[in-house]
């Protein structure tokens, strides 16, 4: 059978952080899985960023659910997408950036990220870029950081 | 490079007798994440499921769920010191015949040695009213590997025939 899901990257936290940064993907998948377990003191979001890019060129729809209420919200122009709030502890966070390396497109993604301290969330974003993808960044709020022992796992999908 | 996104043994499909668990055990710890697919449908008219991970009953479990239910607004809930998981969601004999909701449930690093936390998207689509879709995140307050998953109806209800659950492990290397 061929490997159609690959690992392309891993870590795991040795000290904490507010960036991680996936660099030098290559283009030979068709779609990639980002998949994150976060924990955080504070009171953090997690965006995604691509490419290095820090301008104005990212929106996202999103839809969470706070335990007691759902509440959606939308965000254009801003500086990274998003995948909203993932404060404390036992964050899942998992992103699917379609059709990545394309050349032609603007990228989208869709994400699932929660935590039982924290809500349930689900989020789509643009990235207002034809570039292909070749790195990716998670970043946190400000002032605010990961713990040690946070993970990162980036996947390659093969359509064939 | 060798496969990393592999099915664990078989796919469990429920005989015409019907089944109160599914259950997938000596799961082993080679993998970095674990994702049970499920179909589902029970004989009963509770709406979600509930799961325990290594054999652990105790009241160690927390989520938050959103969810619609196909008018009005989204909603959400939560539920603290469980004795299991309770964001997965059914078909059951309030829906019509024959259609199965469709689950995900991803476990993280599920072999390490902290808490375990998971994720799970649910679909209840039936072509008429008490369809859900359900997203949940929740956390088992234990360390404990998960050697083993069950996932079960709310009691008296069971699994009906042609019910499937399959168990992949996902290797970050």
């Amino acid at each position: 059978m061929a490997t159609t899901y690959e690992p392309i990257a891993t870590t795991t936290l040795a000290s904490t952080a507010a960036t991680y940064t996936f660099s030098s993907i290559p283009a030979t998948y068709t779609d990639l899985v980002m998949v994150a377990t976060l924990s955080s003191s504070g009171t953090t979001y997690s965006g995604i960023r691509f490419n290095g890019d820090t301008a104005s060129n990212y929106s996202l729809t999103d839809i969470y659910g706070t335990g007691t209420g759902a509440v959606s919200s939308r965000q254009a122009n801003i500086t990274g997408g998003g995948s909203g709030d993932t404060s404390g502890t036992g964050t899942v966070l998992i992103y699917q950036i379609n059709n990545y390396s394309n050349t032609t497109t603007y990228k989208t993604t869709i994400s699932r990220n929660g935590s039982p301290s924290t809500n349930a969330v689900a989020s789509a974003c643009l990235w207002r870029s034809t570039a292909a993808i070749n790195s990716v960044t998670i970043y946190t709020g400000t002032a605010d950081s990961w713990a040690v022992g946070s993970t990162f796992t980036l996947y390659g999908i093969k359509a064939a | 490079m060798a496969n990393t996104f592999v099915q664990i043994g078989s796919t469990v499909t429920v005989g015409s007798g019907g089944a109160a668990t599914i259950d997938f055990t000596s799961i082993p710890s080679t993998y970095t994440d674990l994702l049970v697919k499920l179909s589902t449908r029970t004989n009963g008219t509770g709406g979600n499921l509930r799961f325990t991970l290594a054999g652990i009953t105790s009241g160690v479990y927390s989520e938050k769920a959103l969810y619609g239910a196909g008018s009005g607004s989204a909603a959400s809930f939560s539920n603290t010191s469980q004795a299991f998981a309770a964001t997965v969601y059914t078909d059951n004999t309030n829906h019509t015949a024959s259609t199965f909701a469709s689950s995900e449930l991803y476990i993280p690093n599920y072999a390490g040695s902290t808490n375990k936390s998971f994720s799970t998207d649910s679909v209840v689509e039936s072509n008429a009213v008490g369809v859900l879709a359900v997203m949940g995140a929740g956390l088992m307050a234990n360390t404990s590997a998960v050697s083993s998953i069950s996932i079960f109806p709310i009691s008296p209800d069971n699994f009906v025939q042609y019910t499937t659950a399959s168990l992949y492990g996902i290797k970050n290397s």
